[in-house]
Protein backbone atom coordinates (compact mmCIF):
# COMPACT_ATOMS: atom_id res chain seq x y z
CA UNK A 1 0.00 0.00 0.00
CA UNK A 2 1.60 3.24 -1.17
CA UNK A 3 1.99 6.10 1.25
CA UNK A 4 1.76 9.74 0.26
CA UNK A 5 3.82 11.92 2.58
CA UNK A 6 4.01 15.71 2.41
CA UNK A 7 7.09 17.52 3.69
CA UNK A 8 5.84 20.92 4.78
CA UNK A 9 6.53 23.77 7.22
CA UNK A 10 4.77 27.03 6.43
CA UNK A 11 7.98 28.97 6.88
CA UNK A 12 10.59 29.05 4.14
CA UNK A 13 14.22 28.11 4.46
CA UNK A 14 13.80 25.60 7.28
CA UNK A 15 14.94 22.59 5.24
CA UNK A 16 11.93 21.10 3.43
CA UNK A 17 13.75 20.33 0.20
CA UNK A 18 16.87 19.06 1.97
CA UNK A 19 14.67 16.83 4.13
CA UNK A 20 12.59 15.55 1.19
CA UNK A 21 15.75 14.55 -0.68
CA UNK A 22 17.42 13.01 2.38
CA UNK A 23 14.36 11.07 3.56
CA UNK A 24 13.55 9.96 0.01
CA UNK A 25 17.08 8.67 -0.52
CA UNK A 26 17.16 7.00 2.91
CA UNK A 27 13.88 5.18 2.21
CA UNK A 28 15.23 4.09 -1.19
CA UNK A 29 18.48 2.94 0.45
CA UNK A 30 16.33 0.77 2.71
CA UNK A 31 14.88 -0.90 -0.40
CA UNK A 32 11.61 1.04 -0.80
CA UNK A 33 10.53 2.31 -4.19
CA UNK A 34 10.35 6.08 -3.81
CA UNK A 35 9.39 9.13 -5.84
CA UNK A 36 10.08 12.66 -4.64
CA UNK A 37 7.72 15.25 -6.14
CA UNK A 38 8.54 18.95 -6.30
CA UNK A 39 5.42 21.08 -5.71
CA UNK A 40 7.32 24.36 -5.65
CA UNK A 41 6.10 25.47 -9.07
CA UNK A 42 8.06 28.41 -10.42
CA UNK A 43 10.83 28.06 -7.83
CA UNK A 44 11.84 24.45 -8.22
CA UNK A 45 14.94 23.30 -6.35
CA UNK A 46 14.50 19.64 -5.59
CA UNK A 47 16.08 18.81 -8.98
CA UNK A 48 19.17 20.77 -7.96
CA UNK A 49 19.44 19.17 -4.51
CA UNK A 50 19.02 15.73 -6.13
CA UNK A 51 21.65 16.55 -8.78
CA UNK A 52 19.21 16.04 -11.66
CA UNK A 53 18.85 19.65 -12.85
CA UNK A 54 20.27 18.95 -16.29
CA UNK A 55 18.00 15.99 -16.93
CA UNK A 56 14.62 17.73 -16.59
CA UNK A 57 12.56 17.54 -19.79
CA UNK A 58 8.94 17.39 -18.64
CA UNK A 59 7.52 18.36 -15.28
CA UNK A 60 4.56 18.02 -12.91
CA UNK A 61 2.55 20.72 -14.71
CA UNK A 62 3.00 18.97 -18.07
CA UNK A 63 1.68 15.76 -16.54
CA UNK A 64 -1.21 17.49 -14.73
CA UNK A 65 -2.24 19.16 -18.00
CA UNK A 66 -1.83 15.97 -20.04
CA UNK A 67 0.98 17.37 -22.21
CA UNK A 68 3.34 14.58 -21.11
CA UNK A 69 2.86 11.10 -19.73
CA UNK A 70 3.99 10.45 -16.18
CA UNK A 71 6.64 8.01 -17.44
CA UNK A 72 8.13 10.77 -19.61
CA UNK A 73 8.44 13.21 -16.73
CA UNK A 74 9.86 10.86 -14.09
CA UNK A 75 13.65 11.01 -13.71
CA UNK A 76 15.44 8.01 -12.32
CA UNK A 77 18.24 8.70 -9.84
CA UNK A 78 21.70 7.81 -11.13
CA UNK A 79 22.86 6.40 -7.78
CA UNK A 80 19.79 4.51 -6.59
CA UNK A 81 17.69 2.65 -9.12
CA UNK A 82 14.54 2.68 -6.95
CA UNK A 83 14.59 6.47 -6.40
CA UNK A 84 12.79 8.78 -8.82
CA UNK A 85 12.12 12.50 -9.14
CA UNK A 86 9.10 14.30 -10.55
CA UNK A 87 10.30 17.89 -11.00
CA UNK A 88 8.28 21.10 -10.83
CA UNK A 89 8.00 23.56 -13.64
CA UNK A 90 10.38 26.51 -13.58
CA UNK A 91 8.45 28.71 -15.97
CA UNK A 92 4.80 28.24 -15.09
CA UNK A 93 3.11 29.44 -11.94
CA UNK A 94 1.18 27.55 -9.29
CA UNK A 95 -2.20 28.41 -10.83
CA UNK A 96 -1.42 25.85 -13.53
CA UNK A 97 -2.01 23.14 -10.89
CA UNK A 98 -5.59 22.01 -10.42
CA UNK A 99 -6.92 20.04 -7.48
CA UNK A 100 -8.39 17.40 -9.76
CA UNK A 101 -5.24 17.17 -11.92
CA UNK A 102 -2.97 16.76 -8.90
CA UNK A 103 -5.32 14.08 -7.56
CA UNK A 104 -5.01 12.12 -10.79
CA UNK A 105 -1.19 12.29 -10.79
CA UNK A 106 -1.00 11.28 -7.13
CA UNK A 107 -3.27 8.30 -7.82
CA UNK A 108 -1.03 7.17 -10.66
CA UNK A 109 2.08 7.58 -8.50
CA UNK A 110 0.42 5.53 -5.75
CA UNK A 111 0.07 2.62 -8.14
CA UNK A 112 3.77 2.69 -9.06
CA UNK A 113 5.63 3.49 -5.83
CA UNK A 114 5.82 2.53 -2.14
CA UNK A 115 6.38 6.14 -1.11
CA UNK A 116 5.33 9.42 -2.72
CA UNK A 117 7.14 12.30 -1.00
CA UNK A 118 5.70 15.73 -1.81
CA UNK A 119 8.04 18.66 -1.28
CA UNK A 120 5.74 21.55 -0.39
CA UNK A 121 6.46 25.18 -1.24
CA UNK A 122 6.66 27.62 1.68
CA UNK A 123 3.59 29.59 2.65
CA UNK A 124 -0.05 28.62 3.08
CA UNK A 125 -1.28 29.43 -0.41
CA UNK A 126 -2.46 27.20 -3.22
CA UNK A 127 0.86 25.42 -3.87
CA UNK A 128 1.19 24.41 -0.23
CA UNK A 129 -2.44 23.35 0.15
CA UNK A 130 -2.25 21.22 -3.02
CA UNK A 131 0.98 19.57 -1.86
CA UNK A 132 -0.73 18.43 1.37
CA UNK A 133 -4.18 17.81 -0.15
CA UNK A 134 -3.82 14.04 -0.80
CA UNK A 135 -1.32 13.20 1.95
CA UNK A 136 -1.63 10.21 4.27
CA UNK A 137 1.22 11.44 6.44
CA UNK A 138 2.99 14.73 6.98
CA UNK A 139 6.48 15.65 8.08
CA UNK A 140 6.45 19.16 9.54
CA UNK A 141 9.95 20.57 9.34
CA UNK A 142 10.58 22.92 12.24
CA UNK A 143 13.58 24.97 13.33
CA UNK A 144 14.02 25.66 17.06
CA UNK A 145 12.99 29.27 16.61
CA UNK A 146 9.75 31.14 17.40
CA UNK A 147 8.57 32.03 13.88
CA UNK A 148 9.14 28.51 12.60
CA UNK A 149 7.23 26.95 15.52
CA UNK A 150 4.34 29.37 15.04
CA UNK A 151 4.12 28.56 11.32
CA UNK A 152 4.30 24.84 12.06
CA UNK A 153 1.31 25.22 14.36
CA UNK A 154 -0.60 26.93 11.57
CA UNK A 155 0.30 24.17 9.12
CA UNK A 156 -0.82 21.52 11.61
CA UNK A 157 -4.20 23.27 11.72
CA UNK A 158 -4.41 23.11 7.93
CA UNK A 159 -3.44 19.43 7.84
CA UNK A 160 -6.33 18.81 10.24
CA UNK A 161 -8.87 20.71 8.14
CA UNK A 162 -7.94 21.13 4.47
CA UNK A 163 -6.77 17.67 3.43
CA UNK A 164 -8.87 14.94 1.80
CA UNK A 165 -8.27 12.78 4.90
CA UNK A 166 -9.55 15.53 7.19
CA UNK A 167 -12.66 15.99 5.05
CA UNK A 168 -13.36 12.27 5.44
CA UNK A 169 -13.01 12.67 9.23
CA UNK A 170 -9.73 10.80 9.19
CA UNK A 171 -6.37 12.03 10.42
CA UNK A 172 -3.26 12.80 8.45
CA UNK A 173 -0.52 11.17 10.52
CA UNK A 174 1.74 14.02 11.56
CA UNK A 175 5.41 14.01 12.53
CA UNK A 176 7.67 16.83 13.67
CA UNK A 177 11.17 16.87 12.20
CA UNK A 178 13.41 19.35 14.00
CA UNK A 179 16.22 20.60 11.80
CA UNK A 180 19.22 22.86 12.40
CA UNK A 181 19.29 21.82 16.03
CA UNK A 182 22.29 22.83 18.11
CA UNK A 183 22.27 20.85 21.33
CA UNK A 184 24.96 23.06 22.86
CA UNK A 185 22.93 26.21 22.39
CA UNK A 186 19.77 24.47 23.63
CA UNK A 187 21.63 23.35 26.76
CA UNK A 188 22.76 26.91 27.37
CA UNK A 189 19.17 28.17 27.11
CA UNK A 190 19.82 30.07 23.91
CA UNK A 191 17.59 27.88 21.75
CA UNK A 192 14.18 26.29 22.28
CA UNK A 193 14.75 22.70 23.33
CA UNK A 194 13.09 19.60 21.93
CA UNK A 195 10.64 19.12 24.81
CA UNK A 196 9.44 22.73 24.57
CA UNK A 197 8.75 22.42 20.85
CA UNK A 198 6.95 19.09 21.17
CA UNK A 199 4.86 20.32 24.08
CA UNK A 200 3.83 23.45 22.22
CA UNK A 201 3.00 21.63 18.98
CA UNK A 202 1.56 18.52 20.68
CA UNK A 203 2.77 16.33 17.83
CA UNK A 204 5.13 13.32 17.96
CA UNK A 205 8.77 13.64 16.99
CA UNK A 206 10.19 11.93 13.90
CA UNK A 207 13.79 13.00 14.28
CA UNK A 208 16.30 15.65 15.27
CA UNK A 209 18.66 16.82 12.54
CA UNK A 210 21.70 18.61 13.94
CA UNK A 211 22.99 21.82 12.42
CA UNK A 212 25.84 20.65 10.23
CA UNK A 213 28.17 21.73 7.45
CA UNK A 214 27.53 18.40 5.73
CA UNK A 215 24.08 19.60 4.62
CA UNK A 216 25.54 22.48 2.62
CA UNK A 217 28.34 20.29 1.28
CA UNK A 218 25.80 17.76 0.01
CA UNK A 219 23.66 20.43 -1.67
CA UNK A 220 26.75 21.94 -3.29
CA UNK A 221 27.40 18.70 -5.14
CA UNK A 222 23.74 17.80 -5.78
CA UNK A 223 23.45 14.75 -3.59
CA UNK A 224 21.00 13.96 -0.77
CA UNK A 225 22.99 14.15 2.45
CA UNK A 226 22.26 10.49 3.27
CA UNK A 227 23.97 9.50 0.01
CA UNK A 228 26.74 12.04 0.05
CA UNK A 229 28.16 11.22 3.45
CA UNK A 230 26.21 8.44 5.14
CA UNK A 231 28.39 8.59 8.25
CA UNK A 232 27.78 12.29 8.90
CA UNK A 233 25.57 13.32 11.80
CA UNK A 234 22.68 14.70 9.68
CA UNK A 235 22.76 11.61 7.44
CA UNK A 236 22.51 9.31 10.46
CA UNK A 237 19.65 11.37 11.83
CA UNK A 238 17.76 11.28 8.51
CA UNK A 239 18.36 7.54 8.15
CA UNK A 240 16.92 6.95 11.64
CA UNK A 241 13.94 9.16 10.77
CA UNK A 242 13.30 7.16 7.58
CA UNK A 243 13.36 3.92 9.56
CA UNK A 244 10.79 5.38 11.96
CA UNK A 245 8.60 6.27 8.97
CA UNK A 246 8.78 2.60 7.97
CA UNK A 247 7.47 1.69 11.40
CA UNK A 248 10.69 0.63 13.10
CA UNK A 249 11.31 1.62 16.71
CA UNK A 250 14.61 3.47 16.70
CA UNK A 251 15.98 5.14 19.83
CA UNK A 252 15.79 8.90 19.61
CA UNK A 253 19.25 10.39 19.94
CA UNK A 254 20.69 13.71 18.94
CA UNK A 255 23.58 12.80 16.67
CA UNK A 256 26.54 14.98 17.53
CA UNK A 257 28.89 16.65 15.15
CA UNK A 258 32.31 15.11 15.35
CA UNK A 259 34.61 18.06 15.28
CA UNK A 260 38.30 17.96 14.47
CA UNK A 261 40.81 19.57 16.76
CA UNK A 262 41.17 22.75 14.70
CA UNK A 263 37.40 23.09 14.29
CA UNK A 264 37.01 22.70 18.01
CA UNK A 265 39.57 25.41 18.54
CA UNK A 266 38.03 27.81 16.03
CA UNK A 267 34.44 26.55 15.71
CA UNK A 268 32.75 28.51 18.48
CA UNK A 269 33.66 31.89 17.10
CA UNK A 270 33.21 30.90 13.48
CA UNK A 271 29.68 29.65 14.12
CA UNK B 1 29.82 24.99 31.09
CA UNK B 2 31.90 28.02 30.36
CA UNK B 3 28.89 29.71 28.79
CA UNK B 4 26.73 28.99 31.84
CA UNK B 5 29.39 30.57 33.99
CA UNK B 6 29.57 33.55 31.67
CA UNK B 7 25.83 34.00 31.84
CA UNK B 8 25.94 33.77 35.60
CA UNK B 9 28.57 36.47 35.69
CA UNK B 10 26.85 38.73 33.21
CA UNK B 11 23.43 38.07 34.84
CA UNK B 12 21.85 37.69 31.43
CA UNK B 13 18.88 35.32 31.62
CA UNK B 14 18.48 32.54 29.05
CA UNK B 15 16.27 33.60 26.13
CA UNK B 16 14.74 30.19 25.33
CA UNK B 17 12.23 30.27 28.24
CA UNK B 18 11.04 33.67 27.01
CA UNK B 19 10.55 32.22 23.52
CA UNK B 20 8.60 29.32 24.95
CA UNK B 21 6.30 31.53 26.99
CA UNK B 22 5.63 33.94 24.13
CA UNK B 23 4.78 31.06 21.82
CA UNK B 24 2.43 29.44 24.31
CA UNK B 25 0.44 32.64 24.81
CA UNK B 26 0.35 33.48 21.11
CA UNK B 27 -0.65 30.03 19.88
CA UNK B 28 -3.41 29.75 22.46
CA UNK B 29 -5.01 32.83 20.88
CA UNK B 30 -4.35 31.80 17.30
CA UNK B 31 -5.79 28.33 17.77
CA UNK B 32 -8.94 29.87 19.24
CA UNK B 33 -9.43 31.94 16.12
CA UNK B 34 -8.95 29.03 13.74
CA UNK B 35 -11.95 27.75 11.84
CA UNK B 36 -14.14 30.64 13.00
CA UNK B 37 -15.44 33.14 10.50
CA UNK B 38 -13.61 36.45 10.57
CA UNK B 39 -14.90 37.72 13.94
CA UNK B 40 -14.07 41.38 13.37
CA UNK B 41 -15.72 41.35 9.96
CA UNK B 42 -18.92 39.86 11.38
CA UNK B 43 -18.99 42.32 14.30
CA UNK B 44 -18.44 45.25 11.97
CA UNK B 45 -21.28 44.21 9.65
CA UNK B 46 -23.76 43.60 12.45
CA UNK B 47 -22.92 46.78 14.38
CA UNK B 48 -23.22 48.72 11.13
CA UNK B 49 -26.62 47.16 10.44
CA UNK B 50 -28.00 48.01 13.90
CA UNK B 51 -26.77 51.60 13.95
CA UNK B 52 -27.87 52.19 10.35
CA UNK B 53 -31.47 51.54 11.37
CA UNK B 54 -31.39 54.82 13.26
CA UNK B 55 -28.63 56.89 11.72
CA UNK B 56 -27.36 57.33 8.20
CA UNK B 57 -23.75 56.17 8.23
CA UNK B 58 -20.82 56.05 5.91
CA UNK B 59 -19.67 52.42 6.14
CA UNK B 60 -16.05 53.53 5.70
CA UNK B 61 -16.32 55.56 8.93
CA UNK B 62 -16.97 52.52 11.11
CA UNK B 63 -13.86 51.04 12.68
CA UNK B 64 -13.89 47.91 14.81
CA UNK B 65 -10.73 46.92 16.64
CA UNK B 66 -9.97 44.02 18.93
CA UNK B 67 -7.00 43.98 21.28
CA UNK B 68 -6.31 40.60 22.82
CA UNK B 69 -4.74 40.64 26.26
CA UNK B 70 -3.72 37.74 28.43
CA UNK B 71 -6.84 37.74 30.64
CA UNK B 72 -8.97 40.57 29.22
CA UNK B 73 -9.51 41.69 25.66
CA UNK B 74 -10.95 45.03 24.58
CA UNK B 75 -13.34 45.67 21.73
CA UNK B 76 -13.14 49.18 20.37
CA UNK B 77 -15.89 50.47 18.11
CA UNK B 78 -15.34 53.86 16.52
CA UNK B 79 -18.30 55.23 14.55
CA UNK B 80 -18.15 58.61 12.99
CA UNK B 81 -21.69 60.10 13.06
CA UNK B 82 -22.42 63.10 10.87
CA UNK B 83 -23.80 66.20 12.64
CA UNK B 84 -27.57 66.65 12.53
CA UNK B 85 -28.22 62.93 12.33
CA UNK B 86 -31.10 63.24 14.84
CA UNK B 87 -33.09 65.36 12.38
CA UNK B 88 -32.86 62.55 9.93
CA UNK B 89 -34.30 60.20 12.51
CA UNK B 90 -37.26 62.51 13.08
CA UNK B 91 -37.75 62.96 9.38
CA UNK B 92 -37.61 59.22 8.85
CA UNK B 93 -39.86 58.50 11.82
Amino acid sequence: MAKVLVVTSGKGGVGKTTSTAALGAALAQAGEKVVVVDFDVGLRNLDLIMGAERRVVFDLINVVQGVAKLSQALIRDKRLENLWLLPASQTRDKDALTDEGVGRVIDELRSKFDWVLCDSPAGIERGATLAMRYADEAVIVTNPEVSSVRDSDRIIGMLDSKTVKAEKNEQVKKHILITRYDSGRAARGEMLNIDDILEILATPLLGIIPESQDVLKASNVGSPVTLNNAASSPARAYTDAARRLMGEAVNMTVPVERKGFMERLLGRRAA
Amino acid sequence: MSMNLLRLLSRRPASAPVARERLQILLQHERGLRGQPDLLGVLREEILAVVSRHVTLDPDKVVVRLDRGESVSTLEVDIEVPNGFDKRIRAAG
